[in-house]
């Protein structure tokens, strides 16, 4: 049970958003930004960054979220699940997998990013955008994980309900949908 | 030295929305619309919320501007900032101040840290549902402003005057966006 009444159609961040959509609108910009804007970063790699750091901080309606979303984008989900097991073993390129070591401080806490890790993006070819994404994109969960969990919504079991979510993501990105959300009352996978 | 190239001489994380606009608009509107837009909670509450979070990420930049943008906020009462810094349990705030720094302390941790026992607290001290929310989300914006100032690295000044100065301007002026570097 959620702290505080939301919309029970709407679980895990997407209650949050509907509830002060003032707040949300701010929120959703930034991460449509972050994840869906012009990068040097794929789609993919920067939903992989989001699944890391969910992953993390123990906010299993995030870190289902962002694999759905990062598996439908790359088309398969091993990769997805090998980051969050261990990303030096993970099947991404060598300048992804220091970037996400910087995400992974960085869900610790900002002073935990070290030179040695920055060096390191660096001589695999990381741009300074990339790792000024790579470190807001990294901050950004940890506020949408704080958020999720601090408020204690729901967090559906159902696997199929993470796929549609992340079909969701894929195709709409982090806009607020223009028809708002009433038509995903029909919808049995979140219960 | 920051970690990447942003403007020099610009303290914080103003330097780093100089580099990137584009994010640092929807970062200046979350934070003027948590911490002056409308809510039951005073604008010096809010900025205490933010840095009490910040005090416990160890993030000196926002923690030293938004305790002085308390203070500006305060005014006569400026005391009570440097009182909750130094023990939210003695300090002279209302008991559903506590009650909400206490579940902001939580947030800091972890969301998950959170428990119904401090929820049903802040409620029993007449915390409503909007002050229970913004309280967590203020908890959780500062979880990200504080990793984004330190995770890059950028400039803290050491001058407690300088920190006074953008406490005021914060006070009077809320979150305005600086401009970016011309090119």
């Amino acid at each position: 049970m959620p702290y505080i009444p939301l919309p029970e159609h709407l679980p895990g961040i997407t209650g949050l958003l509907e509830y002060r959509q003032d707040t949300a609108a701010p929120i959703r910009e930034l991460t449509q930004i972050l994840l869906r804007g012009p990068s040097t970063l794929t789609e993919a790699e920067r939903e992989l960054i989001a699944t890391v750091v969910s992953n993390r901080n123990e906010c299993r309606f995030c870190t289902a979220a962002h694999t759905a979303a990062a598996s439908v984008l790359m088309g398969e989900a091993d990769t997805a699940s090998q980051v969050k097991r261990d990303i030096e073993a993970a099947p991404v390129s060598e300048k992804m997998k220091a970037l996400l070591t910087i995400a992974a401080q960085v869900q610790v806490n900002g002073k935990n990013v070290t030179e040695a890790s920055i060096k390191r993006a660096r001589e695999n070819g990381a741009t300074d955008l990339e790792i000024h994404d790579t470190v807001l994109i990294a901050a950004l969960f940890c506020l949408y994980n704080r958020y999720v969990d601090g408020l204690a919504t729901v967090t559906p079991d159902n696997p199929d309900f993470y796929i549609a979510l992340g079909g969701r993501l894929k195709q709409h990105g982090y806009n607020r949908l223009k028809q708002g959300y009433d038509h995903l009352k029909q919808s049995t996978l979140h219960k | 030295m920051a970690h990447i190239q942003v403007p020099e001489g610009v303290p914080g994380i103003r330097s780093l929305v100089m580099f990137r606009p584009e994010t640092g608009k929807p970062l200046y509107e979350l934070a003027q619309v948590l911490l002056r837009g409308e809510s039951t909670l005073s604008e010096a509450e809010r900025e205490l919320i933010a840095a009490y979070v910040s005090q416990r990420n160890e993030t000196q930049f926002c923690l030293m501007s938004h305790a002085a943008a308390s203070r500006a906020l305060y005014g006569e009462d400026k005391a009570i900032v440097d009182s909750v810094l130094a023990d939210v349990s003695t300090a002279p705030i209302s008991e559903k101040l506590k009650a909400l720094l206490h579940i902001a302390g939580k947030v800091q941790i972890l969301g998950k840290e959170v428990t119904p026992r401090d929820v049903e607290a802040a409620r029993e001290q007449g915390a409503t549902d909007r002050e229970i929310h913004d309280t967590v989300l203020i908890a959780a914006a500062f979880s990200l402003f504080n990793r984004y100032v330190d995770g890059l690295a950028s400039w803290t000044p050491n001058d407690p005057a300088a920190y006074e100065e953008m406490g005021k301007r914060m006070a009077e002026k809320g979150y305005v966006q600086p401009a970016p570097v011309q090119q």
